[in-house]
């Protein structure tokens, strides 16, 4: 088994700690069927490919593509960005993305990881850019869904001059933004999906996880309708008959 | 943030996504640290073919990097290992730890601290643009 990227300096207060949905990612993408599809669609002499995590947490799934890029892709040359409305899980993720490079990638040729932006999904992303999406979202159905953090709330000095009892409440809050995902789960990720024409470029693919609550059934059937491919390419859990968690691939078949 | 960053993002506001004035954002106030990387010329050159050359010439110019030649190196151009160096050295191992990056369409600037930029919009802006 590949190693998971060690996430030992992580302060879990605010951060989603890796789960079983994290892990599902990892051993979806280093599987044989994934690696086959995506080495093929990034062939060696094509140009570098971009990989961006979106709300990347500790950085662990970030970190183990960009570490296990030759599994992965079939070659050392890419780069990583991640985004997360947290800044401190912007913080982990560089040096989580980091530290896996530089324990799997020696000698070089090695993966680099080049920013962590504190953003809302690929908000400041250039349309057309990015090669390879992730994102494993708040899919847990909730009644309301947390507001969006602004500018300030992830303002260093904000953070230092709370009491106790506003610090718990800052932290509950960002915690509740890694897994609250409103109606159906799906507020957060409907909006991510929307966002995939635009930011995806030609050969562009991206993974979203999605758990049962979410339908994954119509989810796919919604992309289709777009003209664009849908596929469940790993699942984890099987409850009364149906995965509890699903990674769809989602891509354009007319690339080239 | 390592320098090539700004060759992959733009404003964050929907509005001035159509604009060319969004792109490249601007830095301003940027204080740049070099964190040495192993030279990787088959990286490199991998990676220039993605460029967007005008976009980049304009972020070494604001940077005060000396000014990268007019057409993005091709072919031959991509064998000359001093440009490989310089580019290596600038779009990888340079980053931008404190300063600002600026949007030219609307004037937003969006804070870079310990190396991470904050794209998260005030609430003003997030309440008229989304």
């Amino acid at each position: 088994m590949l190693p998971t990227p060690d996430t030992s300096h992580v302060s879990f207060d605010t951060i989603y700690e890796p789960s079983e949905d994290s892990y599902l990612f990892l051993d979806t993408l280093a599987s044989d069927s994934e690696s086959k599809w995506l080495s093929a669609r990034f062939p060696n002499q094509s140009t570098s490919p971009l990989v961006v995590e979106v709300g990347t947490g500790s950085g662990v799934v970030l970190a183990f593509t960009a570490a296990q890029s030759e599994k992965i892709f079939g070659r050392r040359d890419i780069l990583t960005l991640g985004t997360d409305v947290n800044r401190n899980a912007c913080i982990a993720t560089r040096e989580t993305a980091t530290t896996a490079i530089k324990a799997e990638q020696q000698p070089t040729p090695q993966s680099i990881h080049i920013s962590s932006l504190t953003a809302d999904l690929c908000a400041p992303l250039r349309p057309g850019s990015v090669d390879v999406l992730l994102f494993n979202p708040p899919y847990v159905p909730t009644e309301d869904l947390p507001r969006l953090p602004s500018a300030k709330d992830n303002d260093p000095a904000t953070a230092e001059a709370m009491s106790r009892s506003d610090k718990f409440d800052n932290d509950s809050y960002f915690l509740s933004l890694t897994y609250a995902g409103g109606a159906d789960g799906m507020e957060t990720t409907d909006r991510l999906l929307e966002a995939i024409p635009g930011v995806l470029s030609a050969r562009g693919v991206a993974y979203v996880l999605l758990c049962k609550q979410n339908k994954p059934e119509e989810v796919k059937d919604r992309i289709r309708a777009w003209g664009w491919q849908a596929e469940s390419v790993g699942s984890s859990g099987m409850q009364a008959g149906w995965e509890k968690l699903v990674i769809v691939r989602i891509w354009r078949e007319d690339h080239s | 943030m390592k320098v090539i960053t700004a060759n992959f993002v733009t404003c964050a506001v929907k509005e001035c996504k159509t604009s060319p004035a969004s792109f490249p954002l601007h830095f301003h106030d940027a204080e740049l640290e070099q964190q040495e990387l192993e030279f990787q010329p088959e990286f490199i050159r991998n990676v220039i073919p993605r460029i967007d050359w005008e976009a980049l010439r304009a972020t070494a110019n604001e940077l005060g990097f000396p000014s990268l030649p007019d057409a993005k190196p091709e072919g031959e151009a991509l064998e000359n290992e001093q440009t490989m160096r310089d580019l290596h050295r600038m779009l990888l191992e340079t980053h931008v730890s404190e300063g600002k990056l600026v949007c030219g369409n609307c004037n937003h600037a969006y804070m870079i601290k310990e190396g991470i930029a904050n794209f998260l919009l005030p609430s003003h802006l997030g309440e008229i643009y989304s």
